[in-house]
């Protein structure tokens, strides 16, 4: 945050929502133009979320998550993939701070291949059920089929029941993998690895969408958890680009627009 | 459909691993159980609303939430609207905080770093994030000046900073 040191303490205030008036107006207008104030605003926030684990007390009510759970089922779901993801995610860390093994870091690449063989039978079965539903149900809508094949997809992904398997080579130590999941018609991209190699501070890993024309898309940053793994979701994407391949770079935190040499992972299209 | 069950699965299982730092989160601020069982519904019914304002990539959930409701719960407390969208919170935060032992170690900690500062800063941090009060209500209570109260919370947090990092 060199030079902008005259934002710091104000910075602070604001990060705990404690800065009024012009200075507070003032400190809004920089951080509108200052990415290095903005993301020492996200750190201070975190260091306010630290304040905020030092309060203990009670348990909520049991009533509470009934409450909850009638709340939720009486609202329309607009649930996306990232909120199944999240769930999986700490469910996941969940059960390890049972068994003090990472459910994550243990199968780590075996979910990304458990989605890989669960989406490849998902979309051919859905390419069958296209065809039935056509067949017999001339007026079922593309949307719809599109929606379901979603929907069993993320599904297969999260469900707790799912089985999950772990496919390498013998003796083979554990590398880096990654398992890009890209649908152009609903830019949506779902990006699972494991065993990544830690980072140094100040550095992030940029994933790149490779177009079949154009130059590289930024397609999320990402660091790796203490285990390695990683789940990017939905990260924002042009309308409709065809991806050639994905690949991954090593850039300063905050990304950058054009991919830094050397490309670190790359994938095509299969 | 199938996922509608999945999905308020998913919720449940955020629900059984979180509510306990939001509920806590909550009721230290708002002091009255009744109001804190209110922002903890909240707060969760907005992640199932909009679970997308939370970004994986960027953050840990714990925080995030842990953040989220601190804003909510001090403006019920302050009897305003919410001043923050949950979309432009971003909390970036250095430990792991996915598992409940870590997050106990880690409230072990900050309350450690917590009773090795000065009073007065303590004092200060406390008031700011617990109670909602802004600097200028902080030094009015306090008697010190304005600039001494920036200086104590802003110090504050980079003690608590630097002693995840270390």
């Amino acid at each position: 945050m060199s030079g902008h040191e005259q934002f710091a303490e104000d910075l602070a205030l604001y990060a705990l929502a404690a800065l009024e008036g012009d200075e507070r107006t003032a400190l809004e207008q920089h951080l509108a133009g200052c990415a290095a104030c903005r993301r020492e605003l996200e750190q201070l926030r975190g260091d306010g979320a630290l304040l905020a684990l030092s309060a203990a007390g009670p348990k909520p009510p049991a009533r509470a998550r009934q409450r909850l759970m009638d709340a939720v089922a009486r609202e329309p779901r607009t649930v996306t993939p990232t909120l199944a993801q999240s769930a999986r995610k700490n469910g996941a860390a969940s059960s390890s701070s049972r068994t003090g093994v990472s459910w994550w870091g243990v199968l780590g690449w075996a979910a990304a291949v458990a989605v890989l063989v669960f989406a490849t039978s998902l979309w051919r079965e859905n390419a069958e059920l296209k065809r039935q539903a056509f067949n017999l149900r001339g007026q079922v809508g593309q949307q719809t089929l599109e929606l379901d094949a979603a929907e069993k997809f993320v599904e297969t992904i999260t469900n707790p029941e799912g089985q999950h398997f772990t496919l390498v080579a013998g003796k083979t130590p554990p590398q880096p993998q990654g398992k890009a999941f890209y649908l152009k018609s609903r830019k949506s991209l779902v990006f699972l690895a494991s065993n990544m190699p830690a980072l140094p501070a100040q550095k992030v890993y940029e994933l790149w969408l490779i177009p079949v024309k154009g130059n590289p898309i930024p397609a999320g940053l990402f660091k790796p958890d203490a285990n390695g793994s990683v789940t990017v979701t939905n990260p924002p994407l042009p309308e409709g680009t065809e991806a050639k391949a994905f690949a991954i770079t090593v850039e300063n935190e905050g990304g950058a627009l054009t991919p830094t040499m050397p490309i670190v992972m790359m994938g095509a299209g299969e | 459909m199938a996922l509608k069950s999945g999905d308020q699965g998913a919720m449940a299982v955020l629900y059984d691993r979180y509510s306990s730092v939001v509920y806590a989160v909550a009721l230290r601020v708002l002091g009255e159980a009744a109001a804190a069982e209110d922002v903890l519904q909240e707060v969760f019914l907005q992640l199932w609303r909009n679970p997308g304002a939370f970004d994986a990539a960027r953050g840990s959930l714990g925080a995030w939430l842990a953040v989220i409701t601190r804003n909510r719960a001090i403006d019920s407390l302050r009897k305003r609207r919410p001043e923050t969208d949950i979309e432009d919170c971003v909390v970036s935060v250095a430990p792991d905080l996915a598992g409940e032992a870590d997050r106990a170690r880690a409230a072990e900690k900050v309350r450690n770093v917590l009773g090795t500062m000065p009073v007065p800063q303590r004092d200060a941090l406390q008031m700011a994030y617990f109670e909602g009060l802004s600097h200028t209500e902080i030094a009015t209570k306090t008697g010190e000046p304005l600039g001494t109260i920036k200086t104590r919370i802003r110090s504050g947090l980079m003690v608590l900073r630097k002693a995840f990092q270390g």
